[in-house]
């Protein structure tokens, strides 16, 4: 199987990679639109353009937005079919992701189920955030 | 050009210069723009336009949280930025939006982020980072994936899904050169093999080779052609997000419904006035959300518009009369045939001609809900 097509960090990423390698969800939030929360990275507030941003350790939980199931794998991905999904954050941005520990069929994945972070590390540089069932 | 109608109100360049090892090529283009937004005195949200070369307009309109009515990505190389000063003052002359923003940036020495051009490519654009891990293998498992919770916010079946591409067929089947003319059934489309859960090809477009072309003229001119003019009403455009996972709303196009109210507004006319419409069907899905977005069914009430036979043949609302990309064919950018179509249209020669067509609706998207375009055409001068 060739290697997992994964994240190359840029300097206004890395701190959410680096969060992910130490088991931290790293979202950010602005100080001017009322702690409003933002992703993906980004050194300024996409609301209103304040540079005056911060990053913070999200609580990792949120519910099944919506999915596919691929039934024709990525070779990269293995040979089974596998859900690519968007998981609803608790504190409000969504991020694409995989559901683990679960199987991956219509009936075990439904949405608005709740989900938990399950951090996957990939090489010493990349761990990737994927969910599970909480 | 109109002389000294349109004046540049902010300009700067990146805080640093030389060696910017901190800020990718994006993050280039939005530390420009957030200094010439600061110089000018207005925040993203004032801004409804963006032109840049080298980044794609969707791209940098959603990092910088801009909806614009106008998006150019005119790329001819280094002096693009001059032809988007132009095209800005014949967009902001018309009335296409009020404020440009154009970006520069480049990580020339440095080579940070490059190669994430137009979103898709490399593993450090947001797309490569945040998207492509997770294993999408193109359109049908990216434009896809807002579907299931579109469904289930309006208590929807696949089987709502399979009756756009049934009534597609019919369509395609009065068309000679339709890719897939013969009739099939909703049964059919369930029962096509799985793609990607919930969609099956039949939901899915065709892919095939093709190409198509247009010419413009004044509407003064145009009479001296040999063909029936098909004058130009309204126009649309915006862009959202190249990631599909950042859509706003999982039910709706922010695209979609920018795009189309711009062209209603230019052209004047009520969803009423529209005899024909096209909507880009890239998968079973795209029409309903064009549908809603559009403003001919309210949300939610797409799917049964279009079971109950109004955009079938003999509907009051004729749509994507070729077959669409469902079932007359799809290279890749359908949105020129759907153009093709509103064309023949107006002309009165399509193959599934609908009878005394005045005014016609040509809605298109581009990337998964990423950018949108429309265009209302009439046949009738005034
Ligand atoms: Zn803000």
């Amino acid at each position: 199987m060739p290697q997992r097509m994964l994240p190359e960090p840029t300097p206004e990423t890395r701190h959410f990679w680096e969060g992910c390698a130490a088991g931290e969800l790293r979202l950010q939030r602005c100080a001017h639109c009322a702690g409003k929360s933002y992703f993906p990275p980004r050194p300024f507030c996409p609301g209103c353009g304040s540079r005056e941003v911060e990053s913070y350790k999200a609580s990792g939980k949120g519910v099944l937005w919506s999915y596919v199931i691929n039934m024709r794998p990525r070779p990269d991905m293995g040979t089974e079919p596998y859900a690519i999904a968007v998981v609803q954050l608790a504190e409000g941005p969504r991020m694409m992701t995989n559901i683990v520990n679960c199987p991956q069929t219509p009936e075990a994945l439904q949405l608005d189920m709740p989900l938990k972070v399950s951090f996957s590390k990939q090489n010493d540089t990349i761990t990737l955030p994927l969910f599970e069932p909480a | 050009m109109k002389q000294k109608s349109i004046a540049v109100v902010g300009a700067a360049e990146t805080t640093k210069m030389g060696r910017i090892p901190d800020l990718s090529v994006i993050g280039l283009h939005a530390d420009a723009a957030l200094n010439a937004m600061k110089d000018a005195g207005l925040k993203p949200s004032d801004i409804d336009g963006v032109a840049t070369a080298g980044a794609s307009p969707t791209e940098l309109a959603h990092y910088l949280g801009i909806t614009p009515t106008y998006a150019d990505g005119t790329s001819v190389g280094g002096c693009s930025f001059m032809l988007h000063v132009r095209h800005a003052a014949a967009a902001i002359n018309e009335g296409l939006c009020r404020t440009v923003l154009i970006t520069h940036g480049e990580s020339g020495r440095s080579r940070v982020g490059v190669g994430g051009r137009f979103g898709g490519g490399g593993g450090s654009s947001l797309n490569g980072q945040f998207e492509m891990p997770y294993g999408p293998s193109g359109p049908p498992t990216m434009f896809t994936i807002p579907v299931l919770r579109y469904l289930k916010t309006y208590n929807l079946s696949v089987e709502d899904l399979a009756w756009v591409s049934v009534i597609q067929r019919e369509w395609a089947a009065k068309n000679p050169r339709a890719s897939f003319r013969d009739p099939i059934t909703v049964d059919d489309v369930l029962n096509s093999p799985m793609i990607a859960w919930p969609f099956r090809m039949l939901m899915c477009c065709l892919v095939t080779d093709g190409g198509g072309a247009l010419i413009l003229t004044s509407a003064d001119r145009a009479r001296d052609f040999p063909q029936k003019p098909v004058y130009v009403l309204g126009t649309g455009e915006s862009v959202e997000t190249q990631m599909v996972s950042q859509m706003e709303d999982f039910t709706s196009s922010k695209a979609f419904r920018v795009s189309g109210k711009k062209a209603f507004a230019e052209a004047g006319i009520k969803h009423s006035d529209v005899d024909h419409l096209m909507i880009y069907d890239a998968f079973a899905h795209l029409p309903l959300y064009g549908l809603e977005d559009l403003g001919f069914c309210k949300p939610g009430e797409a799917a049964a518009f279009v079971k109950e036979r109004n955009t079938a043949i003999g509907g009051k609302l004729p749509l994507n009369t070729n077959g669409g990309g469902l079932s007359y064919m799809h290279s890749g950018m359908y949105g020129m045939y759907a153009l093709q179509e509103s064309v023949r249209q107006m002309r009165g020669i399509a193959p599934a001609q609908v009878p005394g067509a005045k005014i016609s609706v040509c809605h298109g998207v581009g990337g998964m809900f990423a950018a949108s375009g429309t265009i209302v055409f009439s046949n009738e001068k005034s």
